[in-house]
């Protein structure tokens, strides 16, 4: 039987190890946490954050809750209007985020899947006033009391049962409309009798109630509800059963049903604000893309789009990321290549040469680093336009033409011969690095068994520098992948990369799921990549120096 | 309740005390956006370092990032950290940062002054208040400069020479942008003025309107910076080029180059303020108060002086004067001076609103071909 082994004091030894060690752990855990939380908030984070984006599609079903579940049923395939109760649910929905200014940005955000959306919105949003005047206004002219928010205050305020329900789903809807905290007390509650005689208005008014009070910091109790209460309350009396209601405002409610006062006809209203209601296209968009979460942004991010019946390609004429994907791709390797053929004989020389000249050298391929970007862009297009230096030169040789000059740049040669230029120092070093680590003996061992120049080299000095040029193919590949002011500049139409159109999409059409999308997209391309030279050449191989 | 109450009186006071000693409550220090260049030198001048004179202790930066003011705003709003005052953007960005509630709405007859007749705010701008937060400084257009030396005896005098590869051969520079071009496109394929619209928001009118840029495509050289174009036009690697009318004014007047302007079928466009929500009560304040300086007649008037955007307000126009440093009558390098505003377009802010993505994908895949 083995014996535990205890330490001086008594506990085990295995125990009092492993207390020591973990301490160890923890103390440079410690040592590098300031690092990784740095890393962390600044790179992790937003990064994550940013590509969550390419599938995050919540703001349709919050700022139109009501539209979105009354059409959940409807067929999206057909050529019919959706029914009647989501007209009804459209106008409460664009009614509320239209006082909230919320319907713009989902203008803005479905204009991307249809053409002309983000208009309809914001013309619909000024007009849905006049759809709620429709009974407002006869409201009111049958008793002036309507017109006091005090009486909607007295007719909803929790006088016994509270509707706990509905006040927390109307703090729900409009936390989720607004971005913001509706926890605070309202100086509201809805009342349970009244919100189950008229459920319509119950609910306009306390989504009123929640809004003026957490968002303007208004007492609903002295302030006049919005318009769109009166509609609701003359819908609910149409079918309302005043008869055992004894409550307050009980003799102005019969009065009001009475009077049988005109609701609006939801669907008829939003047909004559604007034709594009009575077709079925908007209603098929929001349908369409009202889930929470959508795969709709990475099937634009492959010229794919979502519709009613499921995935399609887009129009030909508006097929242009993929070309850019593959381009992107294809110059890439062609920049790497060309950043291989003139860094390596620069690296040998540099690793050849003595210490002196090396040095010199260095600062040579080191110089342009330390320019700026721009400014060495720029220097290509006054080198490579047509009026440039490197064509006024053949010309004055007699080489070409003065009317037959050569085009050099806003096209894909002029982005390979900057880039590569931009490119070269991230090849040379790390070739450098380990080509300075290579005996010199090797070559001339190999050449006194009988080698002849070629083999020697072939045979034994480049097989021990591909780590160089793996180390610098990476680093270069990777860059260049993403590289976007360049191309920007000097590509023209067609030397144009994908970091383009992310750009594009990020500062102009502010289209950011799709800019996500993009990026991440061109991230897993980066990985897989990388994964294949893993495979084919064995990522052990790779030596930054 | 009472609480409530109490607590809701006590903001109204604040808020009514707010007003009426508005110097104590405003922020003593602005940001201020704008397009860096002679551009925002000329604001500097103009209204900026009067406001200052005018009130001590008050400071002022700039940042220099107009161009990607919609895209900044609002990831400075998701991050709950405003740290712009005031915002200088084009009209059409103004509009989408109102869409995406980013800018504050503005009143004219409340937060902008009168003009010295007492023409209301409202009046004076006019059809060019496009947005509810927009408040406008300068009218600009863009439009073609031509090679004087390149272009033969007979210089161009309107825009379809732009198409004309055979009266006027050599390379143009357009933007590499649908808007505008796909404009010209239709007006110099026929389509009258007043259909362009109409005709671009129908998928034949936007193949027609490709196919008439594609007459010229391989004499197109693609700009994306304003720079470019005077640029260009100064190494003689275009011979005409469609940019920004200050721009051209600049390589023209003030680098004394060899180009004429050719105004013909100019697109207006305009160039103002917004106020970003999201400031404390004494910044907005203090913004507020900074714009309803900086927009009034004169300071509009006098932007002028440096630099040839027609000012916004109408009552400004005939107290522009001259170059401040070149001496020269300002009036005449307006866009909106008569003889140069024969035949304008105004952009469309609505239609480019809606078809901007649509349109702007075809073009980049038919640029791409």
């Amino acid at each position: 039987m083995a014996e535990t082994m205890l330490a001086a004091d008594g506990t085990p030894l295995k125990r009092s190890l492993a207390r020591a060690l973990r301490r160890q752990k923890l103390r440079a855990l410690a040592l590098i946490a300031p690092l990784l939380i740095f890393v962390l908030i600044t790179f992790i984070v937003p990064i994550a954050s940013m590509l969550f984006r390419s599938v995050e599609n919540d703001i349709v079903a919050n700022t139109l809750p009501y539209t979105v579940e009354a059409l959940a049923d409807w067929d999206a395939t057909g050529t019919d209007l959706p029914p009647e109760p989501v007209f009804e649910a459209m106008f409460y929905d664009m009614f509320l985020a239209a006082e909230a200014k919320r319907h713009t940005r989902l203008g803005t955000r479905l204009n991307y899947e249809q053409t002309g959306i983000s208009s309809l919105f914001r013309q619909s949003g000024r007009r849905m006033d006049d759809i709620a005047d429709i009974s407002y206004e006869p409201l009111e002219d049958l008793d002036k009391s309507w017109d006091d928010g005090e009486t909607w205050y007295a007719l909803f305020n929790a006088r016994g049962d509270i509707d706990s329900d509905l006040l927390d789903a109307q703090r729900k809807r409009i936390a989720a409309l607004t971005d913001g905290d509706t926890s605070a007390d309202i100086n509201f509650a809805p009342d349970a009798q009244l919100s189950a005689l008229l459920p319509l208005a119950a609910r306009e008014y306390t989504a009123w109630a929640v809004y003026v009070a957490t968002q303007n910091n208004r007492d609903p109790a002295d302030r006049d509800p919005w318009e769109s209460v009166a509609p609701a309350l003359v819908t609910d009396l149409q079918t309302a059963d005043l008869s055992r209601y004894s409550g307050p405002m009980a003799d102005m409610l019969r009065a009001a049903q009475q009077a049988a006062l005109p609701a609006p006809d939801y669907a008829a209203a939003f047909a004559d604000m604007d034709d594009d209601w009575a077709r079925p296209q908007p209603w098929q968009t929001i349908q369409t893309h009202s889930s929470a979460y959508t795969s709709g942004y990475f099937l634009n991010a492959v010229d794919a789009q979502k519709t009613p019946e499921g995935v399609a390609w887009q129009p030909e004429e508006k097929q242009i990321l993929l070309t850019l994907f593959g381009r992107t791709i294809w110059m890439s390797l062609l920049i790497t290549f060309s950043c291989i053929a003139l860094g390596y004989p620069i690296a040998w020389l540099l690793a050849n040469l003595p210490m002196r000249q090396a040095n010199l050298l260095l600062i040579l391929v080191l110089l342009p680093f330390w320019t700026s970007l721009l400014v060495r862009t720029s220097a290509w297009k006054v080198m490579l336009q047509q009026q440039g230096v490197i064509n006024d030169v053949l010309v004055w040789i007699g080489f070409v033409a003065d009317d037959g000059r050569l085009i050099m740049i806003n096209n894909q040669f002029g982005t390979i011969v900057a880039m590569t230029h931009i490119l070269l120092p991230f090849m040379i070093l790390p070739m450098y690095s380990v080509m300075q680590t290579i005996p010199p003996s090797y070559l001339r061992a190999a050449k006194s068994l009988g080698a002849t120049n070629w083999t020697a080299f072939w045979r034994v000095y480049f097989p021990q520098s591909v780590p160089g040029i793996g180390a610098g193919s990476i680093l270069v590949f990777i860059l260049a992948i993403g590289y976007y002011i360049t191309p920007e500049i000097v590509g023209g139409t067609k030397g144009v990369f994908i970091s383009n159109r992310i750009a594009y999409h990020i500062s102009s059409s502010l289209n950011w799921g799709l800019a996500a999308a993009l990026g991440t997209i061109l991230l897993a391309a980066v990985l897989v990549l990388y994964w294949a030279y893993d495979k084919i050449v064995g990522i052990d191989n790779v030596k930054l120096g | 309740m009472k609480l409530t109450k109490t607590l809701l009186a006590t903001t109204a006071l604040t808020l009514a005390s707010g007003t009426a000693f508005a110097d104590g409550h405003m922020a003593s220090d602005m940001t201020l956006v704008s397009w860096g260049g002679a551009y925002q030198n000329s604001q500097q001048k103009a209204y900026v370092e009067p406001y200052l004179e005018m009130n001590e202790g008050v400071t002022a930066v700039w940042d220099e990032s107009s161009a990607e003011a919609v895209a900044k705003l609002r990831a400075m709003n998701e991050a709950g950290s405003v740290t712009w005052d005031v915002v200088d953007v084009v009209a059409a960005d103004a509009i989408r940062l109102c869409d995406e509630g980013l800018a504050l709405e503005i009143d004219p007859e409340e937060d902008l002054a009168a003009a010295p007749d007492g023409t209301s705010a409202e009046d004076d701008f006019g059809d060019l208040l496009v947005s509810d937060c927009f408040i406008p400084q300068i009218v600009y257009s863009t439009t073609f400069g031509y090679r004087t030396d390149l272009v033969g005896d007979t210089p161009p005098t309107e825009v379809c020479a732009v198409f004309d590869t055979e009266t006027y051969p050599g390379k143009r520079s357009l933007e590499k942008r649908p808007i505008n071009n796909m404009e010209w496109a239709l007006l110099c394929d026929g389509v009258a003025k007043d259909d362009v619209y109409d005709v671009l928001a129908t998928e034949e009118g936007q193949q027609q309107a490709l196919d008439k840029l594609a007459t010229i495509k391989d004499d197109v050289i693609w700009w994306s910076a304003g720079a470019d174009t005077p640029q260009l036009l100064a190494d003689g690697e275009v011979i005409m080029g469609s940019t920004y009318n200050g721009r051209l004014f600049a390589a023209i007047e003030e680098q004394k180059q060899p180009i004429g302007m050719l105004w013909d079928a100019q697109v207006f466009d305009l160039d103002g303020w917004i106020i970003p929500t999201g400031l404390s009560p004494e910044r907005e304040a203090r913004a507020r108060d900074f714009i309803k300086f900086a927009t009034d007649t004169q300071r509009l008037a006098d932007q002028a002086k440096y630099i040839s955007y027609g000012p916004a307000r109408a009552s400004s126009a005939p107290l522009v004067g001259q170059h401040a440093e070149l001496g020269i009558d300002m009036a005449p390098h307006m866009p909106t001076d008569p003889d140069n505003a024969q035949n304008t377009f105004l952009y469309n802010y609505e239609f480019w609103a809606d078809y901007r993505d649509d349109i702007d994908a075809k073009f980049q895949a038919w640029l791409a071909q």
